[in-house]
C-alpha cells in the first residue's frame, strides 16, 4: 500500500450530501415514472393523473435545483464513490437547469392536453410512460457534465421518441418514423465517433476535465473532432444542409407528440452544439467560425421559404422550427456575453412557443377536418379565441416587439453589431461576418412573419377553403368538444398566455440569460464544482498505458 | 498494430456509409451495423491497445499487477454495442412494419408523409 502513496485520492470517502441528490431527483423521477406508468398502462385514467403528478414533482425538484444554481452557481454531483474525472459526473449550471425546468413545464402541459385525445380502443396506452421517458432523456443532456453520459442520454431520448413516433401505427408514422429513426440514429452514431477521439486524444470524458485539458492538446486532431460534433448536433438539430428530417417526420405522429418534439429534441441538439463549440472546445471553434457563420445564415434564410411555399399546416410550422435553430447558431458563431445569452435565451423561447404553435394547429386540424391550409378557412367565425392564440404564437416565434421571440433576437442583433464594429466604427475596419448574420437574422424575422401571418390569413381570415366563393362557413368546420375545450384549448392557452406573460416582463429573463452565458464563457465556477484543477495537460495514454508495460 | 486496426476502422465505415448510400432499407439497416461496429473498434484503437491482460485487481491488492488492458474503452463499447443492438432492433421491426403497411423497402417509394407533388405554394394573399 505504501508505494501507492503518491497517487491522488480516487475515491470519495464521505456521503454524498442529501442536498446534491436534487441534481438527479428529475431523472430518477421520470425513469421511475415511466416504469410504473408502463405497468399500469391499461388503467388510463388513473395512469394520466400518475403522470401528472411524477412530473409535477419533477418541476419542484428542478425548481429546487434552478433555485439553488442561481444562488450559489452550478451545482455538481458525482456518482458511485469515484472522484471526478473518474466517476459519472452530473453537473447543473443556469442553463441546463433552466431549459430542464422549462422542457418539463412544456411536458406538463402537453400531457394535460393529450388527454383529450383517448378514446376507448384508440390502441395508444403506454404514451404516457414514453413521454416520461423522452422527459428523462432531455432532463439527462441539459443536466450531465459528462460527455459518454451525454451519449446515453441522448439514445434514451431517441428510443423514446422512435415509440412516440410509431404509436399508433398509421402508414404516415411508419413513413415519417424511418426517415426520422435512421438519420437520428446515424447522427448519434456520429457522436459517439467524436466521442471516441476525444478520449483518444484527452484520455478523459469528464466535460470539466475536457475544458481544462483540450487547450494543451492537438489541435488540427480537436479540430476534426468539432467538425464531426458539428455534424452529429446539426442533424440532431436540425440545422440547414441536414435538416430534411423534420418536416419528413414531425407531421406525422398525433399532434400532442409533434409539440413535445418540436419543443424539446432539437433544442437538446442545439444546446449540445452550444457547450461543445463554447464551452469545451472555444479555441477550435473560432477555427470553425466561417461554418457556423453559414450554417446559421443559410437556416436563418432558407427555413421560413420552406414555411412559405409548405401548405401542409404541421410541416410549414416545422420549417419555422429549423429558423429557430439557425438563430441559436447565429449566437454560437458570435460567443459574446450578448450573442451565448440570446442563444440561450431564445432556447428558453423556442421550447415554449414552438410547443405552442403545434398544439394549437392540432386543435385547427381537430375543428377543421383537414391537414392542408388550402383546405381550411373560415375559422376566425367559427373558433375566435383560437385565432386569437395562433397568431400571439406567430408573432412570438417572428420576434415582434411586446412578445417574447423579440427579445433574445434583440440580443443576438446588439452581439452582432458589435461584432460588426459598427456601433463604435470610426475609420476602423468592418466586420462582414456581424453584417451577414444581423442581415440573415432580420431577413428570418420578416420571412417568419410572412410565412405565419399567411397560414393565419388562410386559415383563420380567409372565409373558406381556397377558391371558395361562399360567404357560409365550409360544413366540415365544427365546434370542439367540451372535453377538447378545456384540456387542449384551455392547455394551450395557459402555455400561451405564459409565452405573452414572459414576453411583458423579460427583466428576470436578460438577467437570467446574461449571467448563464458568462459562466458558460468563463467557466472556472463550473469546473470548481466538479472539483477538478483549473488547468491541466491532456493525459497521456501513450506514456500512461507503457510505463505499465515497463513494469514486470 | 495500431495501424491494422486503424485501417480496419477506416474499411468498416467504408463499407457502412456505402450501404447507407443505398435506397433499400435493409441495406441501410445494416449499413448503420457496420458503421456502428466501425465505431467501436475506434473506440477501441482510442483507448490504445497495450496488453491482452485483463484489468482484474487480485484480492486484497488495491490496483492490478503489471500491465494490463485499459478497462475504459471496453466500458464504453459495451454500453455502446447494447444501445446500438436496441436501436439496429427497433429499426428492424420498423423496416417489416414498412414492408408490410407501405409495401415498399425502397426509401424513393415512400411518400406517404411527403406526397410527391404536394408542395403548390397557396396563391392567395
Amino acid at each position: 500500500m505504501q508505494e501507492h502513496a503518491n497517487l491522488p485520492l480516487a475515491m470519495i470517502e464521505t456521503v454524498t450530501a442529501a442536498a446534491d441528490w436534487v441534481i438527479i431527483l428529475p431523472m430518477i423521477l421520470a425513469l421511475m415514472g415511466s416504469a410504473l406508468l408502463l405497468m399500469l398502462r391499461k388503467s388510463r385514467g388513473f395512469n394520466a393523473l400518475l403522470a401528472v403528478l411524477f412530473v409535477i414533482a419533477i418541476i419542484a425538484s428542478e425548481a429546487v435545483l434552478f433555485g439553488r444554481v442561481m444562488a450559489e452557481g452550478p451545482v455538481s454531483m458525482t456518482m458511485g464513490r469515484w472522484l471526478p474525472p473518474f466517476g459519472i459526473s452530473f453537473t447543473a449550471d443556469i442553463f441546463g437547469a433552466g431549459f430542464a425546468l422549462t422542457s418539463a413545464l412544456a411536458t406538463l402541459v402537453v400531457i394535460v392536453y393529450m388527454q383529450m385525445d383517448r378514446e376507448p380502443g384508440d390502441n395508444i396506452d403506454g404514451q404516457l410512460a414514453m413521454v416520461l421517458l423522452l422527459l428523462a432523456g432531455v432532463t439527462g443532456s441539459f443536466l450531465t457534465g459528462d460527455f459518454f453520459n451525454l451519449y446515453v442520454w441522448f439514445e434514451v431520448m431517441l428510443i423514446a421518441s422512435f415509440g412516440l413516433l410509431v404509436l399508433g401505427g398509421s402508414q404516415m408514422q411508419i413513413d415519417g418514423a424511418v426517415k426520422y429513426g435512421f438519420l437520428n440514429f446515424l447522427a448519434t452514431t456520429l457522436f459517439l465517433m467524436a466521442l471516441g477521439l476525444t478520449y483518444a486524444l484527452l484520455g478523459t470524458l469528464n466535460m470539466a476535465d475536457i475544458i481544462g485539458r483540450a487547450p494543451q492538446a492537438n489541435q488540427a486532431v480537436l479540430a476534426g473532432i468539432a467538425a464531426l460534433l458539428i455534424l452529429a448536433f446539426g442533424m440532431k438539430a436540425a440545422a440547414f444542409p441536414v435538416n430534411a428530417w423534420l418536416p419528413a417526420s414531425y407531421h406525422a405522429p398525433p399532434a400532442a407528440v409533434s409539440a413535445l418534439f418540436a419543443g424539446l429534441l432539437t433544442k437538446v441538439g442545439v444546446f449540445a452544439l452550444l457547450r461543445a463549440m463554447v464551452v469545451l472546445f472555444p479555441e477550435t471553434r473560432t477555427l470553425l467560425e466561417p461554418v457556423l457563420i453559414a450554417i446559421a445564415a443559410a437556416t436563418l434564410v432558407i427555413a421560413p421559404l420552406g414555411a412559405i411555399a409548405e401548405t401542409n399546416l404541421r410541416r410549414a410550422i416545422g420549417f419555422i422550427v429549423i429558423g429557430g435553430i439557425g438563430v441559436i447558431v447565429a449566437g454560437i458563431a458570435m460567443p459574446s456575453v450578448t450573442g451565448v445569452a440570446g442563444s440561450g435565451f431564445y432556447i428558453f423561447h423556442a421550447i415554449l412557443t414552438m410547443t405552442a404553435l403545434y398544439l394549437i394547429a392540432g386543435l385547427v386540424e381537430r375543428v377543421t377536418g383537414e391537414t392542408d391550409s388550402r383546405n381550411m378557412g373560415g375559422l376566425y367565425a367559427a373558433n375566435s379565441p383560437l385565432s386569437i392564440i395562433f397568431l400571439v404564437a406567430v408573432l412570438a416565434a417572428a420576434g415582434i416587439p411586446p412578445f417574447l421571440g423579440f427579445w433574445p433576437k434583440l440580443l443576438l442583433l446588439e452581439a452582432g453589431l458589435e461584432r460588426a464594429g459598427i456601433s463604435a466604427a470610426e475609420g476602423g475596419t468592418v466586420d462582414w461576418s456581424g453584417i451577414v448574420l444581423v442581415g440573415a437574422l432580420l431577413i428570418n424575422a420578416f420571412l417568419t412573419l410572412v410565412g405565419g401571418t399567411r397560414l393565419w390569413a388562410h386559415i383563420f381570415w380567409r372565409a373558406g377553403r381556397e377558391g371558395d366563393q361562399s360567404e357560409h362557413q365550409a360544413q366540415t368546420i365544427r365546434k370542439l368538444t367540451v372535453k377538447e375545450s378545456w384540456l387542449g384549448l384551455g392547455a394551450t392557452m395557459v402555455l400561451v398566455a405564459g409565452i405573452a406573460l414572459a414576453g411583458l416582463l423579460p427583466d428576470g429573463l436578460f438577467a437570467t440569460a446574461r449571467s448563464g452565458a458568462g459562466d458558460l464563457i468563463d467557466p472556472s465556477r463550473y469546473i470548481a464544482a466538479v472539483g477538478l484543477p483549473d488547468e491541466a495537460g491532456p493525459v497521456d495514454l501513450d506514456a500512461e498505458l507503457g510505463a505499465e508495460e515497463g513494469t514486470p | 498494430m495500431d495501424f491494422a486496426i486503424a485501417i480496419l476502422v477506416g474499411l468498416f465505415i467504408t463499407v457502412g456509409v456505402y450501404f447507407l448510400l443505398s435506397r433499400s432499407i435493409i441495406r441501410m439497416l445494416l449499413g448503420l451495423t457496420v458503421l456502428g461496429n466501425g465505431v467501436n473498434l475506434l473506440i477501441f484503437t482510442g483507448g490504445r491497445l497495450t496488453r491482452e491482460l485483463a484489468p482484474i485487481v487480485p484480492p486484497g491488492m488495491e490496483h492490478a499487477q503489471g500491465a494490463v488492458a485499459n478497462p475504459l474503452p471496453q466500458a464504453l463499447i459495451l454500453t455502446a454495442i447494447v444501445i446500438g443492438f436496441a436501436m439496429f432492433s427497433f429499426l428492424l421491426v420498423l423496416a417489416l412494419r414498412a414492408y408490410q403497411s407501405l409495401d415498399a423497402d425502397n426509401t424513393d417509394n415512400m411518400r406517404v408523409a411527403e406526397p410527391e407533388n404536394g408542395c403548390r405554394p397557396p396563391l392567395s394573399y
